[in-house]
């Protein structure tokens, strides 16, 4: 009898100190923001991090501005973009500056659940493309046409493409046709996943020091085209739709302009903070500016928006007003 | 079936027949002979027969849709999920305000009084040290996040584990049920389930804790239940006679009595949570495996080694010190210890306040030290020097080529050429060969299940991947640890180095790896190899170490040299720990497949990574139950009797 009523009392004590502490009743998990968010008791913000620099770039300045200017604190969020959609629906996350295009993910949050509205242009666009050494497209000026990729192939060999040319993809997080445009293109290559931007970097930077030829998947603006000059390879033109099924597709990748996304509370209850980062935006130049600082000058982020943000005063006094 | 009937006699009187291994091989020949042609007439194919395999994708991606549609209005969220979610996040958090609210100053004091009361002056120093080196290379906050997040994820896998090793240890049927729930736990790569803990709980710090207590948990778990089973039995009859209740017995005998099998758990439990700080920065934890991997954004190995430090430094002073309260259990208690922790307490306090009232509560930036710049410069060197051009023995990016061309696509080509059926044949014959029917059953079963995923083709070259890194990681440990074994000097000099293989977080090395040998299978391997190699050394050289003295020396009085002393006694005597150095082996080279995947090695790994980033939950769940199978069909295969009957004790 004792016993039992003892475990009676813990769990109703459990259960009520449970309930006390979360504050009773259902739960939103939409209004929990992190545990080391407003630690010193201030406004908190919170960003979300791309792996890539030039998303860093972005979320450096805005951080530097939010912190310097409006007095708030920021926290940072390293997800992918996809995920961060997600985080952005829940509230977890305020902001996601830099986007390249997920219509599934804006026709679910943005259309139809409502919790994820659009911030505007980022004012950068980006362009996907496949690309080699700017040395090796001077010495063979044709490399640059996909028509006579295949007479390369043999020079792109490494041992983990098989025979075939490699065509260095990169981490999983990225849109990419690659496989479809191989097979639909009839191209004598073979796609290999490098798994992480980081990887694929290392690998160009290795190739780029022994000069020698490759072919890559790869983006801009990108702070790396600093460093390895490349020259993109020309695929059939973009025509609107023409990537429309995942399997046929045969055309290049579009120029994408990219797009900020807000959590919608955030939104409208986010004052300046809301404001600021809805009239962020910037030039493909600045951010490689800053990206370049970031990776190639090694500088910590926040020193790379601080210079920034001292030489370009007429660029960001319009976001504040 | 016949093959099941018949061998049970032979389980039943070991010893009658005088060829096992013979008779297990015709018996297996007896069932392909009939099997194989039938196979062979429906599903004549050679890779997995398409007609066998279940197309999870619909189910999984329903689910994955239901989930996010209702997970804001739905009760079991609402009442459940909701309140789990937010008592972590309020206890993450309280930590993190008591730890900033003692400041540098106080923390480094508390840290290391309780290490000098728990382990000794010794210890207390180097826990002093190892946290004032996490601020002077400016890691302080994330270090102190990711403490917080530690202490909240310990706590919580302590409990579970401990529940569910109480629940083991005290009901045999239990333990049958949980044994494969933890042994899933354990090889379940943490990469696999990021997503669905996301998908529930959301981004942040409480799917982070709660993917790290789902790894953490089973060795307390194990252990606790391994502790309460072995407790004297003279002891528990004495306690008995004097007439309590069960549970007085179990609060006064069983778990005293258990007690260093409880520390060694806690001490299991921390390890395991730390290694999983970083995996969890992926999908938002924050503190040091955040700045890790952002780093790697920039490619920026000087930045991430930074932050991986502390938490080797922080992995090395919690093993230190919970391993040494350990040994110490059962020592006579010192004198007036209770007086000491006092003073302890005070001192702690005290150094806390004075912190406050100097005002330097949070570390002073200019104290910081850059490691970052001079790290990188090594690493280009190294890079630059050896990775293609080197006289004579050529470039590291040359071997990698020639381990891929000569290795890597044979072992991967022959295993996708041979019949599905074969492959099955071969891994029961492995499986029986060193274990029971029931072993091979269980190998040849998770085999299968790699066919039903679908999984098949990306599955072998995976396997070829693992057999390849666990190849060479035994022959260079088996290598190393006899030397450790042979010289106490080497032996002391590998330690800091293998503990810092063992704990520094493996994004850091990822860079380095590819930067030596190029994006593709081979760096895989080597990150791999780099992971796997300190268990196997370690495993190894204690093996030989326990080698009974005598017969070494009755070997060296009738004139072995030694190389035959060591291929004629020590070897042949260590054979159990060597057999259970290769089932390591293969379980610690498995748990690195997902970096695998992040440097090229494509496969499962990258299917995994690929479904995270996605957000694509069947493709992600798929590749990681086809890991778990992999694993479980390795660790059958490689599993020497002598451990599965220390499990059962």
């Amino acid at each position: 009898m004792r016993i039992r009523r003892m475990r009676t009392t813990a769990v109703v004590a459990g259960v009520s100190s449970l309930a006390l502490l979360t504050g009773c009743g259902a739960a939103d998990m939409t209004k929990q923001a992190s545990p080391f968010a407003n630690a010193q008791g201030a406004k908190t913000v919170t960003l979300s991090v791309q792996s890539w620099v030039g998303a860093q770039a972005n979320v450096a300045v805005a951080q530097y501005l939010l912190e310097h200017e409006l007095g708030y604190r920021v926290d940072t969020v390293q997800i992918d973009e996809v995920p961060a959609w997600d985080a952005l629906s829940q509230g977890r996350v305020d902001a996601l500056l830099e986007d390249w295009g997920h219509p599934e993910e804006e026709q679910r949050y943005v259309k139809d659940k409502k919790t994820i509205v659009p911030g505007g242009d980022l004012g950068v666009t980006g362009h996907i493309g496949w690309y080699v050494p700017t040395y090796f497209a001077k010495q063979h000026p044709d490399v640059t046409d996909w028509k006579n990729l295949n007479k390369y192939a043999d020079r792109m060999r490494t041992a983990e493409s098989g025979g075939k040319g490699q065509l260095m993809d990169g981490s999983p997080s990225y849109v990419t046709n690659d496989k479809a445009l191989v097979d639909n293109l009839d191209l004598n290559y073979q796609v290999v996943f490098a798994g992480s931007e980081a990887a694929q970097i290392t690998q160009i930077q290795q190739f780029a020091k022994a000069k020698k030829p490759f072919l890559t998947y790869w983006y801009s603006p990108q702070w790396l085209f600093k460093k390895v000059p490349m020259t993109e390879v020309r695929l059939p033109a973009y025509k609107e739709g023409c990537d429309a099924d995942p399997k046929k597709v045969a055309c290049a990748y579009p120029h994408t302009p990219l797009q900020k996304y807000l959590n919608a509370d955030f939104a409208k209850t986010g004052g300046e903070a809301a404001a600021l980062l809805r009239k962020f935006k910037w030039t493909t130049e600045d951010q490689n500016e800053v990206s370049l600082m970031i990776a190639e000058q090694k500088l910590s982020p926040e020193e790379a928006a601080k210079k920034w943000v001292d030489s370009h005063e007429s660029t960001w006094k319009a976001w504040l007003s | 079936m016949a093959t099941v009937t018949t061998v049970a006699p032979r389980v039943a009187v070991p010893g009658v027949l005088k060829h096992p291994v013979l008779r297990k091989l015709l018996l297996l020949a007896l069932a392909a002979a009939i099997l194989v042609p039938l196979a062979n007439a429906r599903w004549a194919s050679g890779s997995w027969p398409a007609a066998l395999t279940v197309d999870f994708t619909e189910p999984l991606t329903k689910a994955s849709v239901w989930i996010i549609d209702n997970r804001d209005s739905h009760p079991l969220f609402l009442y459940f999920f909701g309140h789990i979610s937010n008592a972590v996040v309020i206890a993450v958090r309280a930590v993190y305000l008591v730890l900033l609210a003692a400041g540098w100053a106080g923390v480094t004091a508390a840290a290391s009084l309780i290490a000098w009361r728990v382990a000794g002056w010794r210890l207390a120093a180097g826990t002093g040290i190892a946290f004032l080196a996490c601020g002077f290379l400016g890691m302080w906050i994330p270090t102190m996040q990711t403490l917080a997040l530690m202490v909240v994820a310990v706590l919580a896998s302590v409990a579970v584990g401990a529940l569910l090793g109480l629940a083991a240890g005290l009901s045999d049927r239990m333990d049958r049920i949980l044994r494969p729930v933890l042994d899933t736990m354990q090889v379940l790569p943490a990469y696999a389930y990021l997503l669905p803990v996301v998908l529930v709980f959301g981004m942040g710090v409480p799917a982070a804790v709660l993917a790290t207590v789902v790894y953490a948990a089973p060795p307390m778990a194990r252990l606790t239940a391994l502790g309460l089973r072995g407790a004297d039995k003279e002891v528990l009859e004495a306690v008995e006679s004097l007439g309590t209740t069960a549970r007085q017995r179990l609060l006064t005998a069983r778990i005293p009595l258990a007690r260093k099998e409880l520390l060694l758990g806690l001490n299991q439990t921390i390890m395991m949570a730390l290694s999983m700080a970083v995996i969890a920065s992926v999908i938002g934890a924050g503190g040091l495996g955040d700045r890790v991997y952002q780093a790697l954004g920039s490619v920026d190995v000087g930045a991430a080694l930074a932050a991986g430090i502390p938490i080797v430094l922080l992995a090395v002073v919690l093993d230190r010190v919970t391993g040494a309260a350990g040994a110490a259990l059962g020592d006579e208690p010192q004198p007036n210890g209770r007086a000491r922790w006092l003073y302890a307490l005070v001192a702690a306090v005290a150094v806390a306040v004075a912190g406050r009232l100097v005002g330097r509560l949070d570390w002073p930036e200019s104290w910081a030290l850059n490691i970052a710049e001079p790290v990188n410069r090594a690493v280009d060197w190294m890079t630059d020097h050896l990775y293609s051009g080197v006289p004579v023995i050529g470039g590291t990016a040359d071997w990698a080529a020639h381990f891929t061309t000569w290795v890597l696509d044979p072992v991967r080509d022959t295993l996708q050429w041979l019949p599905w059926w074969s492959v099955l044949l071969i891994v029961a014959a492995l499986a029986w060969l060193i274990g029971t029917w029931r072993t091979a059953l269980t190998a040849v079963l998770a085999m299968a299940a790699i066919g039903v995923l679908g999984v098949w083709t990306p599955s072998l070259d995976t396997l070829s991947q693992v057999l390849a890194a666990v190849a060479v990681t035994l022959v260079l440990g088996f290598a190393t640890g006899i030397a450790a074994a042979r010289s106490g000097r080497v032996e002391r000099m590998l330690r800091p180095v293998l503990d810092v293989f063992q704990t520094m977080p493996q994004f850091v090395y990822l860079i380095p790896v590819v930067a030596l040998f190029g994006v593709g299978r081979a760096p895989a391997v080597a990150a791999a190899v780099v992971y796997a190699l300190p268990a196997v050394v370690r495993i190894t050289t204690q093996g030989l170490r326990q080698v009974d003295p005598a017969a070494l020396e009755s070997a060296r009085s009738l004139g072995a040299t030694p190389a035959q002393q060591l291929r004629q006694v020590q070897l042949p005597l260590a054979r159990p720990a060597l057999l259970l150095a290769v089932n390591q082996g293969v379980v610690l080279v498995l748990a690195v497949v997902i970096i695998g995947g992040l440097v090229g090695g494509g496969a499962l790994g990258y299917e995994v990574v690929a479904g995270l980033a996605q957000g694509d939950l069947a493709t992600g769940l798929v590749a990681g139950a086809a890991i778990v199978c992999l694993g479980l069909m390795l660790d059958r295969v490689t599993q020497p009797t002598e451990r599965r009957a220390k499990k059962g004790a």
